[in-house]
């Protein structure tokens, strides 16, 4: 990216260079943003050709579960609407310390007041033989998962390439895991005896290697490498014994080392990492460092979390109210979905700890808590990180748990409840200091703070302070805050799709169109959803929004839809269906009264019954008999009345001027006219039609989603009635003058339902909470947006307008009516 | 191979994924079959337990069925209604061979009667 100065000559503020885009260097910025955000003119540099974003969620993007457009925590509107001058692509190579100026690769000089080093670290490759052959990679970067993926594509043609990871810590585990997602066979290597050993004991180690071995990937423990193999490319790994590991990738993951080097020719003062105070600042007054690149109290950290900490001190030391540094106790968690590990503190043990074990064999979880002195020293959890946070907390804060010692390893619902706990009162007990959300480093108080002031909803509170807007695992957490803090008010916020999602109904079809999306499997993806494949209540909803959303483009999931739905017909309570053709307008005629009486003979059904819309219904049918029933029906003409659906039901009407001495104008030939129009399209709820030709309105105009009610002048349009137990008369829309725009202001009217509602919403309810001025205002006051809708509406159907009957008659879906198979006993099945 | 213990139904293919299909046994219940996502297979008799509904006609989803009648959620390996509902479905041990499925004769025959 082209260096784009933004500041005016005549900006005399002083002059924050930051060398490094990346989480610390970009974190500190906000940080400082949000105490003085117009304190210094800003400049960033970054030797990555992209914006900011949070690296730690690139094990996600790795295993699929996520894209890179969704890890970026500042996009470009962030830096241009703070004033932030950004230079991509063209790394700081030198620092001048007495002229207060960096260089960069292209030649560019910028002069500073204070300077901000935040460059992060390095990955460690191991000094063998072979090591810079093409084919071998770290996993630090976008970059690197961008190779990583590459190979996994490449790998594809011939039945999954072979990766070789060396090391089996957190970052090597989380390569494997994404590449053996990718659909690579996978090996890691592992100096140690035990895989994670910094993190994890031995028994936790152990179960995660079973784990990772039943996924398929090859551990081997105790592996020391002696030379990467391959001529032009890798093509193995050889190790110390003499075994070859064929490869055709293999990934460096054996630890970080801090970026030093620019400091160093620098002249600053430099141990494992850049040396700084509690402020951050180094042995230059002028220049700052934070993040893994530095090293505070002789401690040199590799992990998130200590940097949001350094990032604080830092940013109040800016702002000349220090606060001060103490040091990081730090926790770890393996993103590796399915594999739940935690671990905390020091679990080395020794003879003045006492271990506190919980081992569940058959749901395979380990749990250890190390004490000293009444107090928590460290945690490993395996297989249940439910309680990780809570140990964490009493870690840190280093509360006394003597009184707890009995129940500690069962957890804090348990300690706090016996067993029925209120998980409201156990976040309440969480300290102000506690990280609720891991990914964005960000407080209990925080979040509390955030919703004081003003963030009245989940959406607010991932916008405000970033909470759970990132893998979404501390979302019932912030939820429970919000409860907490609002007390009754958060009732008021929409409601949830279900318990799959912490989404409502109007967020997931906002981002289902913000983000193009395009399969159920896709939304439950992208909006995280907590279970694998979602439940009765959600999928139809998915279904449905996908299909409003991309009419013709979307592939409909039969799988999630109701009996009805699929079946095209209605589920009675003996397990057999009710069958109901379309009449149009209630019209029928001899033929089609005969076909109906011949299919009642034929398939024996015991009952035929005038329904509430005027059609008539053909009760006792068995599921093998529906496609030769609809074949009948069908060769007389007659299609599927949709009377299962979520969809038109029918519009029923009276006779009108043809017949009637009071008819005003041709109400029934009205209802034929728009049942023509708008058969056959899906909706959040069944919709019925009427037209009455009179005011007397014998067709019950009124008590329908649309009702048409003639009068001499014209038509009056009324919309939101309903019958069932909760009667809704309708509201006048509006009146119009001829039959053109009647149909017209339905087909709106129509669509603005199925696009605005959420699913199983009737239009009652529906105007009740959005008010018919709404309504009104969409259909009757914006011709323009009138038709618009009216126009995407008729696209829509379009494409719906196929009998769903004439399908399945001439064999599609077989499997949906057909046994698998017949089993006759004494006999072989059939 | 259909044999003395073993009842063979057809295909696992056969299966719609996230659906079902039935066996009919004559003079007894249906049996339903399963394909959850994971692609496990398993079978109940085609009853719930509430009002027999016909689970086969429910939506499956993790390892669970919704009734089509009232909703109810029948687990597919233990056929025990879950969540507040109480009552069970008899199971029948199934066995995938060479991407055949095998049903438990002996069970069958007891979740049919």
């Amino acid at each position: 990216m082209k260096y784009r100065p933004i500041t005016a000559e005549s900006d005399t503020r002083d002059h924050l260079v930051v060398i490094g885009n990346g989480m610390a260097g970009c974190r500190a910025v906000e940080e400082l943003l949000a105490r003085d955000p117009s304190r210094f003119r800003i400049t960033i540099f970054g030797a990555e050709p992209r914006v900011n974003y949070n690296r730690i969620m690139l094990s996600p993007v790795l295993a699929g579960e996520k894209e890179f457009g969704d890890i970026i925590i500042n996009d470009a509107d962030w830096y241009a609407s703070n004033g932030i001058a950004l230079v991509t692509g063209d790394p700081v190579v030198a620092i001048d310390r007495s002229a207060k100026t960096v260089t960069t690769r292209s030649g560019l000089v910028e002069r500073y007041d204070r300077l901000l080093i935040a460059t992060g670290s390095n990955p460690f490759i191991i000094p063998v033989p072979g090591k810079d052959l093409p084919g071998v990679i770290a996993f630090r970067d976008m970059d690197d998962v961008n190779a990583m993926l590459a190979a996994a594509d490449a790998g594809k043609n011939r039945g999954g390439g072979a990766a070789v990871v060396i090391g089996g810590g957190l970052l090597g585990l989380e390569a494997a895991h994404g590449l053996s997602l990718r659909g690579m066979k996978v090996t890691v290597l592992h100096l140690m005896p035990t895989l994670m050993e910094r993190q994890l004991d031995e028994a936790a180690g152990w179960l995660l290697k079973q784990a990772l071995e039943a996924r398929g990937q090859t551990i081997l423990t105790g592996a020391d490498t002696a030379e990467i193999v391959g001529e032009m490319k890798v093509e193995g790994v050889k190790l110390k014994d003499g075994t070859l590991i064929p490869a055709d990738l293999v990934v460096m993951a054996v630890g970080i080392r801090p970026s030093t080097q620019l400091a160093r020719d620098a002249g600053l003062a430099v141990g494992r990492g850049i040396q700084v105070d509690d402020h951050m600042v180094t042995s230059d007054p002028a220049v700052l460092a934070v993040g893994e690149c530095v090293e505070h109290d002789g401690q040199v950290y590799g992990l998130v979390a200590p940097l949001w900490d350094m990032c604080r001190s830092l940013a109040d030391g800016l702002v000349d109210k220090p606060t001060g540094y103490r040091g990081s106790v730090t926790s770890t968690k393996l993103k590796v979905s399915g594999i739940d590990v935690f671990s905390a503190g020091d679990f080395s043990g020794g003879d003045d700890c006492e271990d506190i074990v919980l081992r569940d064999a058959s749901r395979g979880i380990y749990k250890r808590v190390v004490l000293r002195d009444d107090r928590v020293v460290g945690a490993v959890l395996y297989g249940d990180t439910a309680d990780g946070n809570w140990y964490f907390d009493l870690l840190k804060t280093q509360e006394d748990v003597s009184a707890l010692r009995d129940i500690l390893i069962f957890g804090q619902a348990f300690a706090f409840g016996g067993g029925r706990a209120d998980p409201k009162a156990a976040v309440a007990a969480l300290s102000d200091d506690a990280e609720i959300c891991g990914c964005n480093g960000v407080t209990k108080g925080q979040v509390v703070s955030s919703i004081a002031k003003g963030a009245h909803s989940l959406d607010a509170v991932r916008s405000s302070c970033k909470a759970s807007a990132s893998c979404g695992s501390c979302t019932g957490l912030v939820e429970t805050l919000l409860a907490l803090t609002l007390g009754d008010e958060v009732r008021s916020g929409p409601k949830t799709l279900c318990k799959c999602t912490s989404f409502g109904h109007d967020d997931v079809r906002r981002e289902i169109i913000a983000q193009g999306m395009r399969s159920i499997p896709e939304v439950m993806q992208k909006l995280h959803w907590a279970t694998p494949d979602g439940c009765a209540s959600c999928r139809p909803a998915l279904n449905y929004y996908l299909l409003c959303a991309l009419p013709g483009a979307y592939q409909d999931d039969q799988q999630s839809r109701f009996v009805n739905e699929r079946l095209h017909a209605n589920i009675q309570k003996d397990g057999t269906y009710s069958v109901v053709p379309r009449m149009w307008g209630g019209i029928t005629s001899p033929a089609e009264l005969r076909a109906i009486a011949d299919v009642v003979e034929k398939f024996s059904a015991p009952m035929v019954k005038v329904t509430g819309g005027q059609r008539l219904d053909i009760f006792g049918i068995k599921k093998e008999d529906l496609p030769a029933v609809w074949a009948d029906l069908n060769a007389a003409g007659m299609v599927s009345g949709h009377a299962y659906g979520k969809a038109l039901r029918t519009v029923k009407t009276c006779v009108g001027s043809e017949w009637c001495r009071f008819g005003t104008q041709d109400s029934t030939g009205l209802g034929v006219k728009i049942e023509r129009m708008s058969w056959g399209s899906w909706m959040p709820h069944k919709f019925k039609i009427a037209v009455s030709g009179c005011p007397r309105n014998c067709a019950e105009a009124t008590i329908k989603d649309f009702g048409i009610v003639c009068v001499d002048s014209g038509y009056e349009l009324h919309v939101g009635g309903n019958g069932g137990i909760h009667v809704r008369a309708t509201d006048l829309l509006c009146k119009v003058a001829s039959e053109q725009e009647a149909m017209d202001y339905c087909a709106a009217f129509i669509q603005l339902y199925r696009e605005e509602a959420r699913y199983l919403e009737r239009t009652a309810p529906w105007i009740e909470r959005v008010g018919l001025d709404y309504v009104k205002a969409r259909l009757v006051e914006d011709d323009a947006g009138r038709e618009a809708l009216r126009a995407r509406f008729l696209v829509s159907q379009s494409f719906s307008q196929d009998d769903p009957w004439a399908q399945r008659a001439e064999g599609a879906e077989a499997e949906h009516h057909a046994p698998m198979a017949r089993f006759t006993p004494q006999e072989e099945l059939a | 191979m259909t044999t003395a213990e073993w009842l063979d139904i057809g295909w696992v293919d056969q299966i719609p994924v996230r659906g079902s299909r039935t066996v009919k046994v004559e003079g007894g219940d249906d049996i339903a079959l399963f394909r959850t996502a994971e692609g496990k297979i398993f079978a109940l008799r085609d009853r719930c337990p509430h009002k027999h509904g016909r689970l086969s006609q429910g939506i499956v989803h993790g390892g669970a069925v919704a009734c089509p009648l009232h909703n109810w959620r029948i687990s597919l390996a233990t056929g025990e209604a879950l969540g507040e509902d109480k009552g069970c479905t008899p199971t029948v041990p199934v066995k995938i061979d060479g991407g055949r499925v095998l049903l438990c004769r002996a069970s069958t025959l007891r979740a049919a009667a």
